[in-house]
């Protein structure tokens, strides 16, 4: 460990980041329900009221489409707001702001104006809650032009990932895997390992590429781990970015392995690990052994919390998908 | 229809142009008084200008140069009056009908022409000083709403507001209809308005129809009389009274600007023409109806109300003969509008790089180079 290497949640890890981009720029300013005194539902702002005010961090009435339209008002005026909206299933009424509104203005104003906004979302299951608070709704939004999707999967990622969503000039949607909020790891702050968009093999393997974003990278490495142990070597890549998507680790780790399966929360209908299984083979055809396989959540509502242990994707389901692809 | 709340409403010019106040106008009386002649003469010219202009769109519409066209036709008061009510510092944020706010604020009225031809989403630049701080239409009922709320609060954390001093403080304006006062948007955007005290002007036109659907079905109780759910206080103002429009929207600006909060105005006026050029009005509403509001235009009250102040018929010959240049001007620009570069659809949909556009962009050049006679 670097004495610039702190170990720390990626809770923690976000909220360090978002001080570090208030602190860089007076005209960043958060937005959001209960993000002020309280912190926010999941503490990611803890602190940072009481260190920039409340003109700074600020408490908005209980409307999400009021805190995304704000927000592009906002950006006219020359702020770069990042809302922030409670649970992944709250998204909704804000649908028509962030796909008609905030994803277009740019391209409808041909350059004049830009729409340096990010939108935090918590997503995704593993917590044992109620209806709409375990939802995986990222295909929504890396389906629509304008807008770029993104989803850390370590503290360090979402340590310099948030700041450089900040930093962008387009909207940026911001996936936090909430079931890893409490997860640590070592946030290096000296020094940004990698750039928004990239794609990054977090373990290399000779014979089956798995590839996945957010809480699943975990599932993923854990799958690589007792894989090896039956002999079989896989290698593991974080997306990272859900749009755009940076193929290149992916394409060059599946013309190695020649087997892909792609694990993701969200239900697999049109999903993000559809789009990319159908990019694999349109552009590694020959080097593929078997098809690409997706293990995804069913094509059902996000069940009650007592099933979601069978509807998510687990170590087992990646595992008998890893050995499906090697029966070919 | 709803009922005429006339015991609320401000009214300075009764239909046939004489100066008659209603009650309720008594105290913006010092606001009209202070008018010169050349302003009450700037009212009438726009009002006129931007008629001939519609007119004209209307026609380009219907000879096949423009996609659609919804017509402004009517509603020229209420928007002339509230536009020469703003300051130069001041920001507007349109629905799509705001013809008159656009043009006044010096916006090129072929911009707005390119929009309806399918030659632009946008059609000018908000941050361009020669486009008067006019933020681009917004097709969407309703949102552009926020977006104005949202830049009241940008200027309330900038400190650009409320500091006393008339000539720096700002205001935002935002115009939205009765159909679109349904929208929750319009809900959330007067709940933030009020929550940050955003120096704003809500300005609903009352039009009386949305498309085939009269205002009672969007409510049945003044839809002014909303405001005050939201704390904010509001004014009922006959829309076809320019001089009304103008002296209750001036005061709205300075309470704005002065950090009193935001403010709304409901101003009664009617769509004298077709929702847009696909519109058939004859299908739900009677022509005996569009009359009674004809007897009311704001246009023929403006005159005769100048006329009765002595206002000479060279004045409203030259204001024809503006009126007429600009159409003409309009439709000579338009016929000589080119098309779009392939290349620019993928122009602009991000401010930084994505490999994907950039990829189909190539892609789509080597396509069309392959198809016969090279690329279209």
């Amino acid at each position: 460990m670097t004495p610039s290497t702190t170990s720390m949640p990626l809770a923690k890890a976000l909220g360090a980041g978002l001080r570090a981009a208030m602190a860089a720029d007076d005209h960043v300013v958060l937005i959001g329900e209960d993000i002020g005194k309280l912190g926010g539902v999941f503490r990611v702002t803890e602190g940072l009221q009481a260190e920039f005010g409340d003109r700074r961090v600020i408490d908005s009435p209980l409307a999400e489409s009021g805190l995304v339209g704000t927000a592009i008002g906002l950006a006219m005026a020359g702020f770069r707001t990042v809302v922030e909206i409670q649970f992944d299933g709250f998204v909704f009424p804000a649908f028509d702001q962030i796909t008609s509104q905030l994803a277009k203005i740019t391209n409808r104003h041909e350059g004049a104006l830009q729409m340096p906004i990010v939108i935090r979302i918590p997503y995704g299951g593993h917590i044992g809650a109620i209806e709409h608070h375990q939802e995986s709704p990222e295909a929504y939004f890396a389906h629509t032009p304008g807008l770029r999707v993104v989803s850390p999967s370590t503290p360090n990622d979402a340590y310099w990932m948030i700041q450089d969503a900040i930093a962008s000039p387009d909207p940026v949607i911001f996936f936090e895997p909430k079931a890893k909020y409490w997860m640590k790891g070592e946030v290096d702050t000296s020094e940004r390992a990698l750039a928004l968009h990239a794609s990054r093999v977090v373990r290399r393997g000779t014979d089956v590429t798995l590839v996945g974003h957010g809480a699943m990278v975990t599932s993923l490495l854990q799958a690589a781990a007792l894989a090896e142990s039956e002999g079989t070597s896989c290698e593991v890549i974080d997306v990272r970015s859900l749009s755009p998507i940076d193929y290149g680790p992916i394409l060059d780790s599946v013309r190695r392995t020649g087997r892909m399966v792609y694990a993701q929360e969200a239900p697999g209908n049109v999903s993000v690990g559809s789009e990319v299984a159908a990019t694999v083979m349109e552009r590694a055809f020959f080097a593929l052994e078997s098809p690409v396989i997706r293990v995804s959540g069913f094509d059902v509502p996000f069940p009650p919390a007592k099933l979601e242990g069978v509807y998510l994707p687990d170590v087992d389901r990646i595992l008998e998908a890893v050995d499906r692809a090697l029966a070919y | 229809m709803t009922p005429p709340d006339e015991s609320a409403l401000v009214r300075v010019l009764a239909s046939d142009g004489t100066f008659a106040p209603t009650p309720e106008a008594e105290r913006y009386l010092p606001i009209i008084d202070a008018l010169t002649d050349a302003e009450l003469e700037t009212f009438y010219r726009d009002m006129v200008v931007v008629r001939a202009f519609d007119q004209q769109a209307t026609n380009l519409q219907r000879q096949g140069q423009l996609a659609l066209w919804p017509p402004s036709l009517g509603q020229e008061a209420a928007q002339v009056g509230s536009v020469r009510a703003a300051r130069a510092q001041d920001h507007f944020f349109p629905s799509y009908r705001e013809h008159v706010v656009a043009m006044t604020r010096g916006v090129d009225p072929i911009d707005i022409i390119r929009v309806m031809r399918g030659l632009t989403h946008g059609g000018w630049d908000p941050t361009d000083p020669r486009n008067g701080n006019v933020h681009i239409y917004t097709l969407v009922l309703g949102s552009q709403t926020l977006h104005a709320t949202g830049f009241g609060m940008g200027l309330v954390l900038d400190g650009r507001c409320g500091t006393g001093d008339p000539e720096r403080d700002e205001a935002v304006i935002v115009y939205y209809g009765d159909g679109a006062s349904s929208q929750g948007d319009v809900h959330e955007a007067m709940v933030f308005a009020g929550t940050y005290r955003t120096p704003q002007v809500f300005f609903l036109q009352n039009n009386q129809w949305a498309i085939s659907v009269p205002v009672a079905t969007q409510s049945r109780g003044p839809l002014h009389a909303r405001a005050a759910g939201y704390g904010m206080p509001s004014t009922l103002v006959d829309g076809n009274d320019v001089l009304a429009s103008y002296a209750v929207t001036k005061l709205a600006f300075d309470e704005a600007r002065s950090g009193s909060g935001p403010q709304a105005i409901e101003a009664t006026t009617y769509r004298l023409g077709a929702h847009t050029t696909s519109d058939d009005p004859t299908k739900y509403r009677t022509s005996d109806e569009e009359q009674s509001w004809v007897a009311r235009d704001p246009i023929a009250r403006m005159r005769a109300f100048l006329e009765g102040r002595g206002a000479s018929a060279s004045f409203f010959a030259e204001v024809d003969a503006v009126a007429q240049a600009t159409a003409d001007d309009v439709r000579v620009r338009t016929n000589e509008l080119g098309g779009l570069d392939v290349s620019s659809m993928f122009a602009h949909v991000y401010s930084d790089d994505h490999p994907l556009l950039q990829e189909q962009e190539r892609w789509l050049a080597e396509y069309e180079a392959t198809l016969e006679g090279g690329a279209a």
